[in-house]
């Protein structure tokens, strides 16, 4: 997902207040930022809150790189409200992760040295309009699978980020999803390009979930603690059997030739993403891995100078008004 | 200078008559900026009539192990709550 293969953390706290701990959490408790934590949940949790807010950052990128070409002045106020919500939801996400006594900055220094991930799929490229449309309609769908269950999180802060979230992420889907009505409605090489979209971002959408975790002692942990509610197999197959049918009203072939539906199971068999890639991906060998980091940095060095005179400019006016009292 | 900016909770009057709630947080240099980043940040939609914005520094907040002594005096007061009196369905509604 957004947060991909977040390792959990081992705790060496006092079993007795571990179990306490747990007790509140099975009640369904939503735990607060000053309230004891087992420091494994702490870490846990800074950890896959930090990915989702890079991938939320990140994510902007490859969707930035269309809202100078927009093929109408509607469609450019439509992407450019979508780019606005994921900074939005980027900040959302960052202030969760900040109750948790890691800094912004530290934050911001951990994703552009590396140390920090974000969702493999923010470095594949968007090579056509179509590709806005699919990053809409599959990216922000595989992404709302994972933030709709979210929201009953165990932890406070994070639980009411992904309320926030959600609200907002539904236009995300919707609007890409139009676009893809229209392309695949469109001239003959309109609908090509609709489905060299689909053709690309099918199996880097389905890697989103991650690898399977059924046998994952991290996912058992971070499913005790309410930070996963699903496993990523079954968010997995919700998303496809969800986008199938989705895929066949726009008259456009999912490209996988084992795709067939399964009357017993109720849902899709489908094939599995290349995880070989997945990996490639995460190790920093995509196609944008290397741009992506690159445009963070520079943003980051060319802000440099606003942040500092902004912070010289409020210094000057509190000591202005200081000096008049 | 690599100080980061200090954070700020955002309160919002969803509608004419309603209270400020508290929505969530962000950083600015100082309280005008706080505004405006509140402003993009959490009224994309129509969200709001009013905002407040409180340096988070400046709040003072009840601690989380004192949540006995502070809210438990008044779980032993059910006669504070109206239906602790029986009143007779002749008399009618009170």
């Amino acid at each position: 997902m957004y947060a991909q293969m977040v390792k959990s953390e081992a705790s060496n706290d006092d079993p007795a207040k571990l179990e306490a701990f747990q007790a509140r959490i099975d009640a369904g408790e939503k735990i607060e930022p000053k309230e004891w934590m087992p420091e494994g949940y702490r870490k846990t949790l800074v950890r896959q809150i930090g990915q989702h807010a890079h991938s939320e950052i990140v994510g902007q990128l490859p969707e930035g790189n269309w809202i100078t070409r927009a093929p109408t002045l509607e469609r450019k106020a439509i992407l450019l409200a979508k780019v606005q919500d994921e900074a939005g939801h980027g900040l959302y996400l960052y202030c969760a992760a900040e109750t948790l006594g890691v800094s912004r900055d530290e934050m911001t220094e951990m994703l552009l040295s590396g140390r920090m991930k974000y969702s493999s799929i923010f470095n594949y490229p968007t090579l056509t309009w179509a590709d806005i449309g699919a990053v809409g309609w599959l990216v922000d769908g595989a992404a709302i699978m994972n933030q709709v269950p979210l929201q009953r999180t165990s932890f406070g802060p994070y639980s009411r980020a992904m309320i926030r979230i959600c609200k907002e992420e539904s236009f995300h889907q919707r609007q890409g999803y139009d676009i893809m009505m229209k392309m695949a409605k469109g001239t003959p090489e309109q609908k090509e390009m609709a489905q060299d979209a689909l053709n690309r971002f099918w199996y880097p959408s389905l890697m989103m979930f991650g690898p399977s975790d059924k046998d994952s002692v991290h996912s058992a942990q971070s499913m005790a603690w309410k930070i996963k509610i699903n496993t990523n197999d079954e968010l997995r197959q919700k998303f496809v059997d969800q986008t199938v049918p989705q895929a066949e009203y726009l008259g456009l072939t999912v490209p996988d030739p084992e795709l067939k539906w399964n009357e017993e199971k109720g849902g899709y068999d489908f094939s599995e993403p290349d995880w070989s890639e997945f990996y490639d991906v995460l190790k920093g060998n995509g196609p944008c891995n290397r741009d992506r980091i690159e445009a963070r940095q520079q943003a980051w060095e060319d802000g440099a100078w606003v942040r500092e005179a902004m912070t010289e400019h409020a210094r000057k006016r509190a000591a202005r008004r200081v000096a008049a009292e | 200078m690599s100080s980061e900016w200090p954070l700020w909770e955002v309160f919002i009057r969803g509608q004419h008559g309603l209270n400020h709630r508290h929505v969530g947080s962000l950083h600015a240099p100082d309280a005008e900026m706080a505004m405006n980043n509140a402003r993009d940040v959490y009224t994309r939609r129509n969200e709001g009539v009013s905002i407040w914005v409180v340096k988070s520094a400046d709040i003072t907040a009840s601690s989380p192990s004192d949540k006995g002594p502070m809210f438990e005096p008044s779980n032993s007061k059910v006669y504070r709550h109206p239906t602790f009196y029986d009143i007779p369905d002749e008399v009618g509604h009170m």
